[in-house]
């Protein structure tokens, strides 16, 4: 029997739900590992393979200078690299920091701001290195993760639509929530793969899937203000898990107090 | 004299990115370091001048594991700025929420994160080859708490559906009936959990903790109480600054938690039974007995027992909770903003998270602060390696190595949570 595909999954700055997707497959967990060596998975067992990988999937941004030079030594032991969640692929919630002045940011936290080393900008992994695939989330959804890791391990595209929530909420039956009177939803302009949950829990979506393909973020903006948000308000709503994600940073920026 | 160096570089089975260092001089141990290197994400920072409602979101982002724990600790402590009193069904359904939590994150914690301590593996997968009937049943637990969280929040990691003053949908009480089912194969499944783990070897390791969790609210703890400890702390939950400080050591990213005037504590697993066994149900009391627990347990070890316990209870009180549900008449409750400070303690599962926020009068959070459970032990866990390491100086390093990996695991220890990383350096001088 030929080798088994190695698998590495490595941390960044980040809440460390991505990689608990995968510990999350129940159902698949043990037929995933039946099919891949889980070579390098700290959060999961003490064994560690050595490399190089056939696939690594990277959780987290890039916050430190230290992280920055890891990142370079995780991408020449991968043959595929592939980001999982929104901190990898946008920079996260933690992306806030981009718009301020992280020493001022060190030290409402921080006693001892000297002992803290960490970098200006929290930065997606594609800021650094080539990314083979990106998938969304904040989480991601762990079906997209085995189809994405199937998919791969099979040498073919993984199914993961780039149209909207919107079209999810369709496919769900759910009415719209703006037609039903909520104040804000971003369905129109995020990217698709969570199952449409919000809506269906009669609130709107925050986003968490970062950006559909070609969003028109300044209509749903000029909708939005019709149903009485604010500037401030607006930019809140660009401003969270994808902040750092070019169509919701540019939104962001045009709105304000 | 001799010196030994041992290095852990990245403590595996843990959530986030730490390590431990030992400097160990001819027999004697020099001192113990947990350094955690997880980088910081400035949480506390960029919550200012966000809305109040979005708390829940932002804050649940800190931990993967644990979100709903943030969820609860910032609704609560809006709710009290905010004058908002939450009605009956509100305050069970978020009960059943953190069962959903508890339960997904025990079943992580037990199986698949310490028990490979105990069997001898490196992790659950490695495990999965010689017991793989512990590790379906683990995932089939795990999975249950996992269809609560979906069914009642939306999702399992960061739900969507809390809402400060309630919840944005309340189910419908026939949506409970498909889980039912699945929570009393659950129950039998803990309880004969609690009788695996309880037949597991644990070192003799017991020191006269101070215990802080939350207690006296006639119900084991969840998202009620004051804030009580076994060396007569009993503080409403709005006086948690008065008692307990945060300092700043270099080795940390995470800042280290004191009980002023008393020093290290311990919050977790352990605090909540050893303070609240009376609550627990007649179930859960039972198969502690028949463990051989007492009524405390101090033997950091046996926390994988007492999290089996706490497995137990939390089937037991999802299933008395949704045979007694009754759908609200309104999902959420709402008042006026105002300015304002509010305060909350919830039990996140390994241990008591601490929110306080001070608002605007317009909603907007001015000031945020935020004390995850693993910053609260810290001390604890460092003091625990100095107390049973110098007991362990005789053993060969790799045997070292890994007892002191599984005294920082007995805490069940979220560095993600704290700052957000772990490694052993032992250095033997």
């Amino acid at each position: 029997m030929p080798n088994k595909p190695k698998l590495a999954v490595w941390k960044f700055a980040s809440c460390d739900g991505c990689q608990l997707s995968l510990l999350d497959c129940e159902d698949e967990l043990l037929t995933v590992a039946g099919a891949i060596d889980i070579a390098y998975f700290p959060e999961a067992t003490r064994a560690v393979l050595k490399g190089p990988y056939d696939v690594s999937l990277v959780e987290g941004s890039v916050t430190t200078p230290h992280d920055a030079e890891r990142l370079h030594a995780v991408r020449r032991q991968s043959k595929t690299l592939i980001t999982i969640g929104a901190c990898a692929t946008a920079g996260g919630i933690q992306a806030l920091r981009n718009f301020k002045d992280v020493r001022e940011f060190t030290s409402i936290v921080y006693a001892h701001p000297e002992y803290i080393s960490t970098l200006a900008t929290s930065t997606p992994i594609s800021a650094h290195v080539n990314v083979d695939f990106e998938l969304r989330g904040c989480p991601i959804n762990k079906h997209q993760l085995v189809e994405v890791l199937a998919a791969f391990l099979h040498h073919r595209k993984p199914d993961t639509p780039a149209h909207s929530v919107c079209m999810e909420c369709k496919q769900r039956g759910t009415v719209c929530v703006l037609v039903r009177g909520a104040k804000s939803c971003l369905g129109p302009v995020t990217h698709a793969g969570c199952g449409a949950i919000c809506p269906a829990y009669n609130r709107g979506c925050y986003g968490c899937f970062g950006p559909k393909e070609t969003p028109n973020t300044v209509s749903l903006s000029a909708r939005l203000r019709e149903h009485g948000m604010n500037e401030r308000d607006l930019q809140r709503v660009y401003r969270t898990f994808n902040t750092g994600a070019e169509p919701f940073h540019r939104e962001g920026d045009r709105h304000g107090a | 004299m001799a010196r030994r160096t041992i290095n852990v570089d990245y403590l595996a089975r843990v959530e986030g990115e730490g390590g431990v260092k030992l400097v160990i001089e001819g027999n004697t141990l020099r001192s113990v370091e947990l350094r955690i290197f997880e980088p910081p994400r400035f949480f506390e920072a960029f919550l200012r001048g966000r809305s109040y409602l979005e708390a829940p979101d932002i804050t649940a982002r800190i931990c993967g594991i644990c979100p709903v724990a943030y969820q609860m600790s910032s609704v609560h402590a809006m709710e009290d700025a905010l004058g908002i009193e939450i009605t009956p069904p509100i305050r069970e359904l978020r009960r059943l929420l953190y069962c959903g939590e508890w339960i997904e994150s025990h079943a992580l914690h037990m199986f698949m994160l310490h028990a490979p301590d105990f069997l001898g593996y490196d992790g659950a997968v490695e495990m999965a080859k010689d017991h793989p009937d512990v590790v379906r049943q683990a995932l089939e637990l795990k999975k249950t708490g996992n269809d609560i969280l979906n069914l009642l929040g939306g999702r399992e990691i960061h739900p969507v559906n809390v809402r400060v003053g309630g919840f944005y949908r309340a189910p419908a009480c026939r949506e409970f009936s498909a889980l039912r089912e699945a929570l009393q194969r659950g129950r039998d499944a803990s309880l004969a959990a609690v009788k695996l783990v309880s037949g597991f070897e644990f070192p003799d390791c017991e020191r006269d903790y101070e215990f802080v969790c939350l207690g006296k609210a006639g119900e084991y703890p969840f998202n009620a109480g004051r804030v009580v400890s076994n060396k007569g702390l009993d503080i409403p939950q709005q006086q948690y600054d008065a008692n307990f400080e945060e300092y700043h050591v270099k080795r940390s990213n995470a800042l280290h938690s004191r009980h002023i005037g008393s020093g290290a504590y311990v919050t977790g697993p352990l605090a909540r039974y050893s303070l609240n066994y009376d609550a627990l149900s007649p179930l859960a009391k039972q198969a502690a007995q028949e463990a051989g627990l007492g009524t405390t347990c101090n033997n950091p070890f046996r926390s994988i027992v007492v999290r089996a316990v706490e497995l137990l209870y939390a089937f037991d009180e999802a299933i008395r909770i949704i045979d007694a549900y009754q759908e609200p008449d309104r999902p959420y409750e709402e008042a006026p903003t105002r300015a304002g400070t509010g305060y909350s303690c919830t039990e996140a599962p390994r241990g008591m998270l601490y929110h306080r926020y001070r608002l605007d009068s317009d909603g907007t959070i001015l000031d945020a602060k935020i004390v995850p459970p693993t910053s609260q032990n810290q001390p604890s866990i460092e003091e625990d390696l100095r107390v049973f390491a110098a007991g362990w100086l005789d053993q060969p390093d790799d045997r070292l190595r890994h007892l002191c990996e599984q005294a920082v695991r007995n805490y069940d220890p979220c560095i993600s949570c704290a700052t957000h990383f772990l490694t052993l350096d032992v250095e033997r001088v």
